[in-house]
């Protein structure tokens, strides 16, 4: 079946072009003929199997025995209606609003700084890009150790007389109710925060570094002839040229931050009372664990969904200024 | 040009063919190898892969014990050690249920005894009876019926049992006990009665790691045994006692005492990190499963009946919270025969001893040799043969995966807001799936 459609889709595509542009020059065989085959891996597998979890998502295949009968959306129901879920979407909430915050507020403020041709630079630069290389687990075991309460930075802090509990903090600010959970702000998520921004700091730190590189010196020139002082130039000139850089960080960060899984998983886990949580670790656990393949389905496209709240309106804007 | 052309469709085919039916030339390889060893076992040929999630310490030093006795006996059948890494077998369970839902199954795996084969497993028709080959080896009356009763589902015998873990054990450091002049508790008064005594000297009374929460299940189960007697603990899981029974709200209302006692950093510790507090004398007690006997000895060096002690939660004396794991044969393998060579093996009492005084649990043959094993080893291997078993529910003994994680959930959620109607409610909520 699936070779049946793939030669047809070899031999249709360049009829079609045929028939648009009337003649399909040898270079442009040779393109379609280099995409062709990963075009159709990427339908199969990407977009295929997106299908297949959301198909799965509306099934009763909540067990080993797999179930394929149509169940609605019990599953996506059923969620919205679960304590742990409704914790892990106030959760990713406030972790993207600070993760990205002060990914971008840190990396413009290192870059701005190192941009001011101090001595080694290059050192500089390099330290705050070191964290990049790392993978999330790594960066998790880590901090995961120097934010436990009874070792790491709590034992140089004892000296001050103050002890966070860091991740293990159950304490929620400025809750109320919602739902069946209290929505605030949950301490123990600034801990996951700090260790993940201190890993992608160095990337909008590098993306801004470029971007302060490519902005004229006579720019800055000419407002000094008129006048300005050094803070003027930064915010009324350089930071607004800077915008289309803020955008790409944001995008880029927020679908770390909305998927995110190996951090936390290997950081705090799910946290007491479920307030590390997110619905990456959910969903691994729900499907891995407790064998709930449609609930875990179920909550793989609700992530998908979140990202592509974020994505989808910059890919549009993207198209529009290139037609 | 048109040469290359089809050169780069042909090699567009070839990839999607490939990719599309990379399980099908897996199994076309697979039986042909299978056709070579036949089914006259006793020839050769076959290929037995042993899954399971025994990689640290002790327990993979017991594993390829068990593995080298086999290939002494038959040295014709080749061995593939398929282990998983990772804590309680999390990433093994996941890798498993893959790979059975891919008809690719291991020829024999580890599974806990109890509702995790059964309601898992053998409920998804995965598993071949063994009846006749349990006959056949003459074991029906070597292992306790009570154990043969937690591999079994609708009168057939599914699985082998290797070896026996107890989950109501409590471990409590000795010289603490003596400084503070405490009576090692059998009740829940004196446990509570000793608590309060620690608790004013400033010594944590119980240790607590439960940044994985089955470690706080545990204790729950524990002290539902305790108040409701192995009977009645036995008919949560049948339908017979209700989850809103007053006897379970008690429990609840004791887990919630209980975790009043434990130490302020237990959500930032696994159950080493806990066991440790007790090896250190910061912490009195600890509620876990034989392991951390092992953990104790191995790891910290602790002197058995020196340093630290034991006994069975509070009232739960006479009862034995059984963890058993235990190896079946998959369903649709190519050498049965091959496989149930090993099994015989996993099952003789040269098998369990060569195995479990290395993994620091008892053998589930009640016929086995007890001079093999320490002093902790000869008085749990004495109290299974006398105790009634029970199946735990934190380690998938007791109720299928997916009530279990349910179970985990609600107790994550008491241990911090220590709400007893929810958890009740929670917990009747689930039930209904049993």
């Amino acid at each position: 079946m699936q070779e049946e459609i793939a030669t047809q889709r070899n031999t249709n595509k360049p009829l079609q072009l045929n028939k648009k542009k009337k003649k399909v020059t040898k270079d442009q065989w040779i393109a379609i003929s280099f995409l062709a085959p990963s075009f159709i891996l990427v339908l199969i597998f990407v977009y295929g199997f997106i299908g297949w979890t959301g198909w799965v998502s509306l099934s009763n295949w909540n067990s080993l025995v797999p179930d394929m009968s149509f169940a609605g959306l019990k599953n996506y129901i059923f969620l919205f209606q679960d304590f742990r879920f409704q914790a892990d979407l106030r959760n990713t909430i406030f972790f993207t609003l600070f993760f990205i915050g002060l990914v971008i507020v840190m990396g413009l403020g290192l870059s701005i700084l190192i941009d001011q041709k101090t001595k080694g630079e290059s050192f500089f630069r390099n330290i705050f890009l070191f964290p990049m290389a790392l993978s999330f687990v790594v960066t998790g075991v880590v901090w995961q150790w120097l934010l436990n309460p009874s070792t790491g930075f709590n034992q140089f802090l004892k000296v001050f007389g103050i002890q966070p509990k860091w991740y293990t903090d159950t304490n929620i600010l400025a809750g109320f109710e919602w739902g069946s959970i209290e929505f605030g702000l949950p301490v123990a998520i600034l801990a996951v925060v700090i260790a993940a921004v201190w890993q992608m700091t160095g990337f909008s730190l590098a993306m801004y570094l470029a971007g302060l590189r490519g902005i004229p010196e006579e720019l800055r020139e000419a407002a000094r002839i008129d006048g300005a002082t050094e803070f003027q130039i930064y915010w009324k000139v350089i930071l607004p040229m800077l915008m289309p850089i803020t955008v790409s960080v944001v995008i880029i960060m927020a679908h770390i931050s909305l998927k995110i899984f190996d951090l936390i998983y290997a950081m705090s886990g799910s946290g007491a009372n479920f307030v590390t949580d997110v619905p990456g670790v959910y969903m691994f656990e729900a499907t891995f664990r407790g064998q709930y393949y449609a609930n875990g389905a179920a909550i793989a496209i609700i992530m998908l969904i979140l990202v592509a709240v974020f994505i989808v309106p910059y890919l549009l804007t993207n198209r529009r200024s290139d037609s | 040009m048109k040469k290359l052309l089809g050169f780069f469709s042909l090699l567009a085919m070839v990839l999607v063919i490939a990719a599309c039916s990379n399980s099908s030339s897996g199994d076309g390889g697979d039986s042909a190898e299978g056709s070579d060893g036949g089914d006259s076992s006793s020839e050769s040929g076959g290929k037995v892969e042993i899954f399971s999630w025994w990689t640290g310490a002790g327990e993979e030093d017991g594993l390829l014990a068990l593995i080298d006795l086999f290939k002494e006996k038959h040295p014709d059948i080749e061995i593939e050690n398929a282990a998983v890494a990772g804590g309680a077998g999390t990433n093994a369970k996941a890798v498993l249920a893959t790979r059975m839902q891919g008809d690719d199954p291991p020829s024999t795996f580890q599974v806990h005894g109890g509702a995790e084969l059964n309601e898992g497993w053998v409920a998804a028709g995965k598993m071949e009876p063994l009846n006749d080959f349990f006959e056949e080896q003459g074991w029906m009356d070597k292992f306790p019926q009570d154990l043969i009763d937690l591999v079994s589902k609708d009168g057939n015998i599914y699985s082998v049992p290797v070896n026996i873990h107890r989950g109501n054990v409590l471990f409590y450091n000795k010289h603490v006990f003596e400084e503070h002049g405490i009576e090692v508790p059998q009740t829940f008064d004196e446990f509570f009665a000793a608590a309060d005594k620690l608790k004013e000297a400033g010594v944590t009374p119980l240790a607590l790691g439960d940044k994985e929460p089955w470690t706080a299940t545990q204790i729950f189960e524990n002290i539902l045994l305790g108040v409701l007697g192995p009977e009645d603990y036995r008919g949560l899981w049948n339908g017979d006692v209700s989850f809103d029974d007053e006897r379970v709200v008690e429990a609840a209302e004791l887990f919630k005492k209980t975790l009043s006692y434990v130490n302020e950093d237990h959500a930032s510790r696994n159950w080493q990190d806990a066991a440790q507090l007790v090896g250190d004398g910061e912490a009195a007690m600890i509620n876990m499963g034989d392991w951390a006997k092992g953990y104790f000895s191995n790891d910290l060096n602790l002197e058995t009946n020196v340093d630290f002690g034991y006994t069975t939660n509070p009232e739960t004396d006479g009862e034995f919270m059984v963890i058993t794991d235990t190896f079946g044969l998959s369903k649709g393998i190519e050498n049965p025969e091959d496989v149930k060579q090993f099994l015989s093996v996993l099952g003789s009492v040269e098998g369990q001893d060569a195995f479990n005084p290395l993994k620091g649990s008892i053998p589930a043959r009640v016929d086995a040799d007890p001079s093999k094993y320490d002093q902790y080893g000869k008085d749990t291997m004495a109290d299974f043969k006398e105790a009634q078993l029970t199946p735990s529910l934190a380690h998938g003994s007791a109720a299928a995966a997916g009530f279990l994680t349910k179970v985990n959930q609600a107790v994550n959620i008491f241990v911090t807001q220590l709400d007893v109607d929810k958890l009740i409610e929670s917990l009747k909520q689930a039930s209904t799936e049993l």
